[in-house]
């Protein structure tokens, strides 16, 4: 436990060092605003408690949330805040992972150049984590939504797919759905009217759906090119190779394709190392987080255990918990729990 | 002692104590009708113990019963890796249900999950929040629905009479058991051509937990 409380005060005081502000978070969220942010999945992976008076309440899953309404709330940019304490997550028992573990954090809200403050998050986390051996893998969300922004093909099928982004599964299951030609759809008998969504929206949906019914596959080479991309990885300079490649074939990830290879010129700038550091365009698509352009996670060898540290950049969250006002935002968390772990090379202790 | 759990009421129960019956065990309620006592016979050394079935799962869990009759749906919503703590000995061939997803039938555009989530995405940004899917078998929906790619949704709690959530406007879709259909059409809701997430069925589980010699009463049930 002093190992642990050590640990957490070395990885406080390297974020302080970088200029940020502790701050604190209660553990006890009101549950509504994670759940609009999270959706149910959240209650599968969260501890509802609830209040006689407040209503439902949730052990915080996580510091983001917390830390990002209180910077919407009080301060100006740029801001940068460190934080450490616990967090609750269900947890399977096959896993061996507990239920509450520790999260020591660091989230920087500022409207710099995007690749400067990329750079300066992950550098600080690679910095930090150096001495361990783990590996770092990157991503970047931005990739594949420039890539839906591209597809010949309606902005309802473009809405549908950019939504489904974080679920794989259905993803490939629409992008299989769009490929090929609308197949006719029986429409169910009419019911008396009830509850809240009016005949008018009905109405709507169904003129929706015959304007659909016409609308042509998404080419096959644009299918093509956009699974190339989701199967792209490698190291950071030839994942970056193969991009720039890639965009002959898409054009609209042309400005993403430029972004990465600005982040990699100032990781490179800033001193370091670009060479052994992982990249899977794929990366980070299966989190619940609403990281939605650069992301990243630092790996031990371990099996099953979670990632040591991980990030990225979750501007659309900042939006809509600051009610359309929008600032920039990157950051990460890592488990000291596993950091201590990692440095003593074993579970043992 | 070995403790078999059954159901404490009605058609449950009366065809829990005809399903033994067949296979040379008495059941019965000892008393009066209106105490949760019973007697076995038939075969030695089985005591009846008259519950919820509802609360059965749990007991099973626990090892309090050795056995239980309950249905598929209570125990993979009340029991999280099931198979780990009870398994099944016999389906019943009674108290056939099935979980399924039911949306209005006002709703002719929806007629699958598709159209279900198309549908979500929409109202969320028309009335914001999440629609609603009123059931008890919280577990199993959202575990169906995240499996098959279904967003912007909530679960609200109703313990029962959830078909008549809709037209109450406390949801927009149920999720519940049926067993013809009747009830979801009586209440002008339709089930989606997709929305099956679970067959249940009135089954005699075995309790991983309770220990015991369980071998008797098997051997004189499946000896028919």
């Amino acid at each position: 436990m002093s190992q642990l409380r050590a640990e957490t005060a070395r990885l406080l005081a390297a974020f302080e060092a970088n200029g940020a502000v502790r701050v604190e978070a209660d553990i006890l969220q009101p549950a509504d605003i994670l759940l609009d942010l999270y959706g149910e999945d959240i209650r599968a992976r969260a501890y509802v408690t609830s209040d006689p008076l407040r209503g439902e309440q949730m052990l915080r899953p996580d510091f983001t949330v917390p830390v990002v309404q209180r910077h919407m709330a009080v301060s100006a940019e740029p801001a940068r805040y460190t934080y450490a304490g616990p967090v609750f997550r269900y947890q399977d028992s096959s896993t061996g992972r507990e239920a509450q573990s520790e999260q020591v954090g660091y989230e920087v809200f500022d409207r710099s150049a995007p690749e400067a403050i990329e750079a300066e998050v992950f550098r600080l986390f690679h910095q930090i984590l150096a001495p361990l051996d783990l590996t770092a893998s990157t991503g970047d969300v931005g990739l594949l939504r420039a890539a839906i922004d591209g597809l010949s093909t309606s902005d309802a099928r473009k809405a549908a797919l950019r939504r489904h982004i974080w679920r794989p599964l259905r993803f490939q299951s629409l992008l299989a759905r769009f490929s090929q030609p609308v197949a006719p759809k029986t429409l169910g008998a009419y019911g008396q009217q009830i509850g809240l969504r009016s005949a008018q929206d009905v109405q709507e949906r169904l003129a929706q759906l015959e304007e659909e019914a016409t609308a042509p596959p998404i080419p096959a080479a644009e299918i093509e090119a956009l699974t190339d991309l989701l199967a792209i990885r490698g190291k950071l300079p030839e994942a970056l190779k193969l991009l720039q490649a890639l965009t002959s074939r898409l054009p609209s990830i042309g400005p993403a394709v430029a972004h990465v290879a600005a982040r990699i010129k100032a990781l490179d700038a800033a001193g370091m190392d670009v060479a052994p550091i992982g990249f899977e365009a794929a990366y980070g698509l299966t989190a619940m987080e609403y990281y939605d352009g650069f992301v990243f996670g630092f790996y031990a060898a371990e099996p099953g255990w979670p990632a040591v540290a991980s990030g990225g950049r979750y501007d659309a969250l900042t939006r809509v918990l600051g009610q359309g006002c929008a600032v920039p935002a990157v950051g990460g968390i890592i488990r000291p729990e596993y950091s201590l772990r990692a440095t003593k090379g074993g579970l043992s202790c | 002692m070995l403790k078999l759990g059954v159901p404490s009421k009605g058609r449950l129960m009366q065809e829990t104590f005809d399903w033994f019956a067949e296979r040379g065990v008495q059941l019965s309620k000892s008393g009066s009708d209106r105490e949760y006592v019973g007697q076995v016979e038939g075969v030695d050394g089985v005591e009846l113990v008259l519950l919820s079935a509802g609360e059965i799962p749990r007991e099973l869990a626990a090892g309090r019963i050795h056995f239980g009759v309950t249905g598929t749906d209570l125990v993979h919503e009340k029991l999280v890796h099931w198979a780990d703590v009870v398994e099944p000995v016999a389906e019943m061939g009674f108290g056939f249900a099935d979980l399924i997803i039911a949306v209005p039938a006002c709703w002719r555009d929806v007629t699958s999950l598709h159209d279900l989530d198309a549908v979500a995405a929409r109202f969320r940004a028309d009335h914001g929040f999440r629609l609603r899917i009123a059931t008890k078998y919280h577990r199993l929906v959202r575990q169906f629905l995240t499996a098959q790619g279904v967003a912007d949704y909530q679960l609200v709690d109703s313990q029962g009479a959830t078909e008549g959530a809709v037209k109450n406007e406390t949801a927009e879709a149920i999720a519940d058991i049926t067993s013809t259909g009747a009830t979801i059409e009586a209440n002008h809701l339709r089930i989606l051509e997709d929305g099956l997430v679970l067959k249940s069925q009135a089954t005699l589980w075995k309790s991983h937990s309770a220990g015991g010699d369980c071998g008797p009463l098997i051997r004189k049930i499946s000896a028919q």
